[in-house]
């Protein structure tokens, strides 16, 4: 069964809190569902499908479809896959909606990791029984060292230099700073990349996302749903989800699942790379994007730092518009999970309800991707494509 | 200079056995046994076919690093890497008694042991 036109992107929303000491998890869900909803033109009882991820506090979805209050859901879903979770619950509200069994599908994401002074990127985590973790995490595995080392091998092998990864920071920022919610909207060059501090080398401080509070949430409907709705009809037209691990020790850091969720949504879509017109690219760090720009087949294997390099993600500027709302480097990174956003802006472009500042023009043709776990390790990730109707 | 002590390393049922074989200084790949191949981590069904029958083959010590990273933002400062086993099997651990700024990709390793905080032999590696 294929998926393609079968689901529809009706409501979305992004919570505007950076910083959230006053407000609850469960609120921040709660507030971007209404948000969403309202967006969609939906209410709570429309409901009937919930979707959430490890941020969920509680036991996931039993906890949240009581409290924010959805008597009609009658089907759930939990999948974790870190900050991929979002773009793969799309996906699965699609499967749902095609096979009959549900028409409207709320996902919600939400956390606090700024207000709660998690130490996210640097910090080691604490045991939880893991099979790898004797054999990995004694070492002082954390979120940047892993990345790192997938850029320190990319370089080695392809010849990618700071400079090319800076590039895609600096396209970040130029995107950031008409939007009046980044944590960061100030323009940065190549130079103020590779001399900030060097956190876990070959990554500086300026090739790590930033660490924020906030929260979203998405509204996936069946067609007949969204033709009595007034908004934009955004059309799913592909979708493709992959793990990718350390394959029993056959370790190989180039490349992430990219490779495999890529081209299943664009062979159910039915479009190539070249014609997407905006991308909404996972940038937990930049190496995250330079991975995932080759893996999705916008340039060849190896040659994603020339393919970033003098602005060619810059919208206005570049080939390939990428993270218009200043994406996770600069805009927000919600629970230390960006992939809820992704989806997001990927809409707002469908829609061209982008800032006019960085709107694509015609931008009738959309990706939206997730990685969401470690590069360095293993993660899921998740690929949609989606086209305004 | 200072060394980032490493905590006591997790060690359940089915991992004792690899654990135990570090106290006598071995350093263990398993081995599937129904297609000859190595794999990591240790456990007792192979990831390659799901196969039990699984056997030890004993490091020799050797590898070249893969890739890594030092966490300079760290206090004390700390290395990771991926180390290439000359066996074939790439696994995780930590380049010691070095300068750090020194390591690099393709660098021939040999495997030293060090104390976890629990006195728990660790296999790290360091420039050979």
């Amino acid at each position: 069964m294929s998926l393609k036109g079968k689901a529809y992107i009706a409501g979305i929303y992004e919570h505007p809190v950076r910083k959230a000491p006053n407000l609850s998890t469960p609120q921040i869900h709660m507030e971007s569902a209404i948000g969403a909803l309202a967006d969609a033109g939906l209410t709570l009882q429309d409901v009937d499908a919930y979707y959430c991820a490890g941020d969920a506090p509680g036991l996931g979805p039993l906890s949240m479809i009581e409290y924010i209050g959805l008597p009609n859901v009658r089907h759930m879903d939990s999948t974790d896959t870190g900050g991929s979770s979002y773009v793969l619950h799309v996906e699965h509200a699609a499967a749902m909606i095609a096979m009959g069994k549900a028409k409207v599908c709320l996902i919600t994401l939400a956390g606090r990791p700024n207000s709660e002074g998690q130490a996210t990127g640097t910090a080691a985590r604490a045991f939880n029984g893991a099979p790898d973790e004797g054999f990995e995490q004694i070492f002082g595995t954390t979120v940047v060292n892993m990345y790192a080392m997938c850029a320190q091998r990319h370089m080695y092998e392809y010849g990618t230099t700071s400079e090319q990864l800076a590039w895609i920071k600096v396209a970040a920022s130029h995107h950031a700073q008409h939007n009046e919610h980044a944590l960061l909207r100030k323009v940065v060059t190549v130079e103020d990349v590779v001399n900030s501090p060097m956190i876990a080398d070959p990554l500086h401080r300026l090739d790590c996302c930033v660490i924020t509070d906030g929260g979203g949430a998405i509204v996936v409907v069946a067609p007949e749903i969204m033709k009595s709705l007034s908004r934009p009809r955004i059309k799913l037209l592909g979708a493709g989800e992959s793990p990718k691990n350390i394959l029993g020790g056959k370790v190989d850091l180039t490349y992430s699942g990219a490779r495999w969720s890529g081209p299943m949504a664009f062979a159910e879509a039915g479009v190539k790379p070249s014609d997407i017109k905006y991308a909404s690219i996972y940038d937990s760090f930049t190496i995250t994007v330079l991975e995932q720009i080759e893996d999705l087949g916008f340039c060849e294997k190896g040659k994603g730092g020339a393919f970033v390099s003098d602005g060619n993600l810059i919208s206005g500027v570049g080939k390939l518009p990428f993270n218009t709302d200043g994406g996770g480097l600069c805009n927000n990174h919600p629970a230390n999970r960006g992939g809820l956003t992704k989806v997001l802006e990927a809409v707002r472009q469908a829609r061209g309800e982008a800032h006019p500042k960085v709107q694509v023009p015609n931008c009738d043709l959309v990706l939206a991707h997730g990685t969401g776990g470690s590069l360095g390790t293993r993660h899921g990730s998740a690929t949609i494509i989606l086209e305004r109707e | 200079m200072a060394e980032r002590q490493i905590p006591a390393p997790p060690i359940n049922p089915e991992t004792q056995e690899w654990w135990d074989a570090c106290k006598e200084g071995k350093f263990l790949i398993p081995k599937d046994n129904s297609n000859g191949e190595l794999f990591w981590y240790p456990r007792k069904n192979s990831p390659l076919t799901g196969s039990s029958d699984i056997s030890w083959v004993e490091a020799s010590g050797k590898g070249t690093i893969y890739s890594h990273s030092t966490l300079w933002r760290a206090d004390p400062n700390y290395c990771i890497a991926y180390v290439t086993l000359d066996e074939g099997v790439t696994v995780m651990s930590n380049i010691v008694d070095t300068d750090f700024a020194s390591v690099k990709i393709g660098q021939k390793v040999k495997l030293v042991w060090k104390n976890a905080a629990d006195g728990h032999p660790v296999a790290c590696f360091t420039p050979a």
